[in-house]
């Protein structure tokens, strides 16, 4: 068409590199990442806004993030199921380059590769550009409607129980897991889905923050501001340690007690996750 | 009287008949339903089995009409969205004209009745599921007041239908209506050569052709039907690509100073868009329609393209096609 707005083209150009960035990082993989499912429409998303095309470009530094600079290692990442899957994991770094890595590892390690759906704070649908990367790569805002549907659809649903609460834990917390909230437990049992805990080493040294300064943070609308020591996140080795299956039976709307008890299954698997990798593991950095 | 009424085919009864929606919806009723109108504004060009009459809802000559013919229906749309009303009019019809209909309504011994609200009684807000359902409270005033007497007409009607059992009282909610003689807010924005867009925003939005909206009328009708019903047309889409579609040219404006930019435009009158639209263009309003694609078998006629395509009217449709993309 003539007239097309000179930010389109530009941002279609930017788009077509990434993609082929991607293509030469995932290497063998490439092929694979081409057999994604995409249950997308005539304007080349899904009924949620997710672009496949999109996430394989958008992708593409997060793969270099996850080969070149937190140099991931996963263990039993066959052990997630076919069909829906709840992804539960620690949370921490300040930013979600845990979710990140875990998405890019199903892309890349899991067979065959599948795009991983994270449920994100409320607050990034307030943001600018974020609120669109995260939509157009399969990110959704988490309410419990949402991730129903989801599950529902047989994705692969990534949450973390802790929340804000997580990623934002100061430096003496790391890897002390805070309070899981019990929605993901409610939708697993609703929708039958099995829940696999994954232990994630590496995010919660990332970014070290000895204060949170959440009250300043409220007023520019922030859910917390964390003073981390370095600017960017540091090249920490990342670990992924997937469990086996958790598959819990019981009512939905059961009191809060009876579901707690079974989040804590859930929790302590992903503690002894943790203990074991940080057990096995000789240095932060490598 | 009473006996050569008996006699008298039965009336689906319109209000709002004048209005672009109302024409589609007389142009696809009449040969099938004896129709009667009521609307303050004149019905240039109706066909000649259809008999309007000019009058205010709110006035008792409106049930006069219940009183004359047998209605055996009612379409409620005679609800008006204009932003540019005084508060007081706009509450004073919405509210006090549906008030007036139902009554008349559950008093005449009337069968059915097809209440026409909207999807955007629920609110675009970031804190949206991606499809909201009937269920979802209706928050669309809390951030855009001027909206309330809108979401006290939907639940005006939620009322008649939980008092009046023996009625069968139908609640559409549609989507964003476009259409080419439609001439509400989406459609209007859409017909901008270089409309606003947030910059960083792009939500995915929902669009109903005015065809579709006026057959989901005439659905309502069928015998049997009851309850709250989300109308989806040909599913969701981005706004960026609803633009791609129209070959626009759109503006980003930083959502920070979209707001006080915008209030100022509208308040000296040289843009029609009250400011909380723009929440429509930043975050999601979109809901689920599988309750009425379920009970009514529902399929939209028009696809995705030619609903974004009608904002330009047919001619526009014609010539899209004719030339190469």
């Amino acid at each position: 068409m003539e007239g097309k707005p000179v930010l389109e083209n530009l941002a279609d150009e930017v788009k077509r590199s990434l993609r082929s960035w991607t293509d030469t990082l995932a290497g063998e993989r490439a092929g694979a990442l081409r057999t994604l499912r995409r249950p997308a429409n005539e304007f080349g998303v899904d009924r949620f806004g997710f672009d496949v095309d999109y996430l394989l470009a958008a992708a593409a530094p997060l793969i270099w993030l996850y080969k070149h600079y937190f140099r991931v290692e996963t263990h039993g990442i066959e052990k997630v199921p076919k069909g829906r899957v709840l992804l539960v994991a620690n949370h921490g770094g300040q930013l979600p380059f845990d979710g990140a890595m875990v998405g890019i590892s199903m892309l890349l390690e899991a067979n065959p590769p599948r795009a991983v759906r994270s449920m994100t704070e409320k607050w990034a649908a307030t943001l600018p550009f974020v609120s669109t990367v995260f939509a157009r790569s399969g990110q959704i805002v988490g309410t419990p409607e949402n991730c129903r549907r989801l599950l529902e659809a047989d994705e692969a649903v990534m949450v973390f129980p802790e929340g804000v609460r997580g990623i934002s834990k100061l430096w003496p917390q790391r890897y002390q897991l805070q309070d899981f909230g019990l929605g993901f437990m409610r939708l697993a049992l609703e929708t039958a889905t099995p829940i696999v805990p994954i232990g994630i080493i590496g995010a919660e040294e990332q970014a070290p923050a000895l204060l949170n300064l959440k009250p300043l943070g409220k007023l520019i609308g922030f859910p917390a501001l964390p003073l981390t020591v370095t600017p960017l996140p540091l090249p920490t080795k990342y670990r992924l340690y997937f469990g086996d299956p958790l598959h819990f039976t019981g009512l939905p709307d059961d009191e809060d007690t009876e579901l707690d008890k079974k989040v804590r299954v859930v929790k302590s698997a992903i503690q002894s996750l943790l203990q074991h990798g940080l057990e096995e593991r000789k240095n932060v950095f490598w | 009287m009473s006996a050569e009424k008996k006699k008298e085919r039965p009336v689906v009864l319109v209000t709002g008949i004048s209005g672009n929606l109302g024409r589609s919806l007389t142009k696809l009723l009449h040969r099938r339903e004896r129709i009667v109108g009521i609307d303050r504004r004149p019905f240039l060009g109706a066909p000649k089995d259809v008999e309007v009459f000019q009058i205010d809802l709110r006035k008792k000559k409106a049930e006069d009409v219940f009183r004359r013919f047998p209605v055996k229906a009612v379409i409620h749309m005679g609800i008006m969205h204009d932003p540019r009303m005084s508060q007081e009019e706009h509450h004073s019809f919405n509210v006090v004209g549906t008030t007036r209909i139902l009554d008349a309504c559950a008093r005449t011994g009337v069968k059915k009745v097809v209440v026409l609200s909207s999807a955007n009684v629920y609110g675009p807000s970031p804190d949206n599921s991606n499809f909201l359902t009937e269920d979802a409270p209706l928050m669309a005033a809390s951030r855009f007041s001027e909206v309330r007497d809108l979401i006290e007409v939907d639940m005006l009607a939620h009322g008649f239908f939980w008092r009046h059992p023996e009625l069968e009282t139908v609640i559409l909610r549609p989507v964003h209506i476009l259409g080419p003689t439609i001439k509400n807010a989406p459609s209007n924005y859409l017909r901008l050569r270089h409309p606003w867009v947030l910059a960083g925003f792009d939500p995915m939005v929902q669009l109903i052709h005015q065809e579709d909206a006026a057959r989901a009328m005439v659905e309502a009708l069928s015998p049997g039907l009851r309850g709250v019903y989300n109308v989806v047309g040909p599913g969701e889409v981005p706004l960026s690509s609803v633009f791609r579609e129209l070959g626009r040219a759109p503006v980003p404006v930083p959502h920070v100073l979209a707001r006080p930019l915008l209030s100022l435009l509208f308040r000296y009158r040289l843009s029609g868009f009250p400011p909380p639209e723009l929440d429509h263009i930043q975050f999601l309003c979109n809901v689920d329609g599988s309750a009425w694609v379920r009970d009514v078998a529902w399929v939209p006629r028009f696809s995705m393209r030619e609903t974004i395509r009608s904002v330009d009217g047919e001619a526009a449709l014609g010539l899209a096609a004719a030339t190469p993309p």
